[in-house]
């Protein structure tokens, strides 16, 4: 039996592979909606900040680490660039159009980038998953690589870890508060802009975590955060703007997308995602999950 | 001072004319000169957009690398003569930008520049892929305008001088209708859109129908600016679609001032002339581009030109 020419088997196993494929962007999307959701600030840096974690791992590992050490080295270090940023640069913009954040972070990119190439160099550098996590696993219908469920595995821990962050803790409950209404939240003697900085240090952290684990899929160069910029916007408007429920259906949609379309017709997956943004925007133009009426 | 200073801010076309007459003479080589007025243009039209309707795009990389890929198939592939490949790519940029505009603007805000970057990024798969037309990852190259045939005359393009006028009357000539079209009724239905969207609203105009107009009319500028850019460089290289190309007009904007209209045309002289200056001593340009940038952010939002403007005024 075959569907559109292909197996049933070999369908759901490249489902599976968008599904790992759809995990670094949900990381992505959920940092990026998340410092949207609460600041109103569009992290333009959020693909170099998905490169630092690339590179921090690089360092990690180079400075004696194994890679789980980077699992958990990446994202302090890189939330850590975050915090400042948004403590000695951001924040000065805060009360500004809303434009001049992005502008900011854009002009931030260069920075980073021209540094790391400073740093490493120019050309890409192999990046290797641990020994243990290198092979293939039988997950039913086929043979899937090991890593690749890996991702997916650690994602979803993250995501449940971040789940019960936001709606199980007392600091959560100010993030929520705070995300709807600083100003009350303020009223109510809360200091919204430590809160603001632990948002920002949060959402960085969670790019360069996308980073380290997307970097033994796809190698590490200075440039890998300028394509993933472009497709975590495309999963921020799918999914619609600071939604986290959006950012990870979206996230996991626009992996199996473009993995679908890279089996189906090879020659659109580089495109397929922008088209499906296009239909989500022609269809339901404030995104999957976003609030009517904060786009239309 | 103040004087030469008021009369250049109330007549911008002849201010624009008499900047465009002493660039070549206060630029160290006249190639410097034609990239100046090329990219003043793509940052005037960029400026529609941004400074005159409030929307930012990160997508007028493709409305400029579209115009300069349609100049640039209709000579290489077409053979058709020099001015209908100048037009073909001022139409192709206007294209591009409707189409991208229709989709675009259903959204508001910060989403326009995140909806139009992804956008521009079709625009730059899609012509990688056509490899036949555009050469693919190698750019598009032989773009080669030796002699530009004038009724009665024959010029050879390839001087400098005669690039350079050529050129230099083209964006005059555009520089001088978008002034036009500013002061006409329509840049102020656009000054009312960006000013505040409900009260244009209840004053009858159609919100997304002016934007979608205003990006329509920079895709044209930006289009003709590619269309000059591919005749000028002989080439279209595949990274002018890139959505960085797009940075490239948002930071010349802001450098010279998005709230003036001579501002962007500025910005792009002093980017252009920095950038000459800066890589030829160090090859880490980019770095020092984006600290001045983040310091124009946070310091001096109004730019060079604005800042010029406040204090003559």
């Amino acid at each position: 039996m075959t569907i559109l020419g292909f197996p049933p088997d070999l369908l759901v196993l490249q489902a599976f592979t968008g599904l790992a494929l759809g995990a670094v962007y949900v990381l992505l999307a959920v940092g990026l909606s998340l410092i949207f959701g609460m600041l109103t600030v569009v992290n333009f840096a959020h693909g170099a900040f998905f490169m630092l974690g690339a590179y921090a791992g690089v360092f990690l590992l180079a400075a004696g680490g194994n890679f789980w050490v980077c699992l958990v080295g990446v994202p302090l270090l890189v939330g850590a660039v975050g915090l400042f940023v948004e403590r000695f640069l951001v924040r000065r913009l805060y009360g500004r159009h809303i434009d001049d954040p992005l502008l900011l972070t854009f002009g931030l990119t260069y920075v980073f980038v021209e540094l790391v190439r400073i740093g490493w160099g120019k050309q890409a550098l192999p990046f290797d998953a641990p020994e243990i996590l290198q092979g293939t696993v039988d997950i039913g219908i086929g043979y899937f690589p090991l890593y690749r469920l890996f991702v997916i595995g650690v994602t979803a821990a993250v995501l449940l870890g971040l789940w019960l962050f936001i709606e199980r803790t007392r600091y959560g409950l100010i993030i929520r508060a705070g995300a709807r209404d600083p100003t009350i939240v303020r009223v109510l003697g809360v200091d919204v802009g430590r809160v603001w900085l632990l948002v920002f240090g949060l959402g960085t952290g969670l790019a360069g975590l996308a980073g380290v684990l997307a970097a033994p899929l796809q190698g590490v160069s200075p440039e890998m955060g300028t394509t993933v910029l472009a497709e975590a916007f495309v999963v921020t408007v799918v999914g619609g703007m600071g939604s986290l429920v959006g950012g990870i259906v979206a996230g996991l949609l626009v992996g199996v997308t473009v993995a679908m379309s890279a089996l189906l017709l090879p020659e659109m997956s580089k495109v397929a995602m922008f088209l499906l943004m296009a239909v989500v925007l022609l269809l339901r133009p404030q995104g999957l999950f976003g609030r009517a009426g904060l786009m239309s | 001072m103040r004087a030469v200073a008021d009369w250049f801010f109330r007549h911008p076309v002849l201010g624009a004319g008499f900047f465009i007459l002493i660039l070549p003479f206060i630029t160290p080589y006249t190639a410097l000169a034609v990239m100046i007025l090329v990219y003043g243009l793509y940052a005037l039209g960029f400026n529609i957009m941004y400074g005159h309707v409030g929307l930012l795009s990160f997508g007028h990389s493709a409305l400029l690398g579209g115009g300069a890929y349609a100049c640039g198939i209709a000579l290489v592939h077409l053979g058709l003569p020099w001015g209908a490949c100048i037009l073909a790519g001022t139409l192709a940029g206007t294209l591009i930008a409707f189409v991208m505009g229709a989709l675009a603007v259903r959204t508001r805000g910060i989403y326009f520049a995140m909806v139009t970057l992804a956008l521009s990024q079709v625009a730059y798969f899609g012509f990688y892929q056509a490899e036949p037309w555009t050469g693919g990852e190698n750019g598009l190259r032989g773009v080669n305008l030796r002699t530009l045939g004038i009724p009665g005359l024959s010029l050879d393009f390839t001087t400098p001088a005669v690039r350079y006028t050529v050129i230099g009357l083209l964006v005059w000539g555009a520089v001088a209708l978008l002034a036009r079209i500013l002061a006409s009724p329509f840049g102020a239905a656009m000054l009312a859109v960006r000013e505040n969207e409900a009260r244009a609203k209840a004053c009858g105009f159609d919100v997304r129908l002016v934007r979608l107009q205003a990006m329509t009319l920079s895709g044209a500028f930006c289009g003709l600016a590619g269309a000059l850019l591919a005749l000028h460089l002989s080439i279209v290289p595949i990274e002018t679609l890139h959505y960085t190309t797009s940075g490239v007009a948002v930071m010349m904007a802001i450098l010279g001032g998005s709230n003036t209209f001579f501002g962007p045309f500025v910005g792009a002289a002093v980017f252009l002339f920095l950038e000459s200056v800066v890589s030829t001593r160090t090859e880490h340009w980019p770095l020092v581009v984006g600290v001045v940038f983040v310091l124009f952010i946070l310091l001096a939002r109004q730019g060079i030109w604005g800042t010029l403007v406040a204090r003559l005024r």
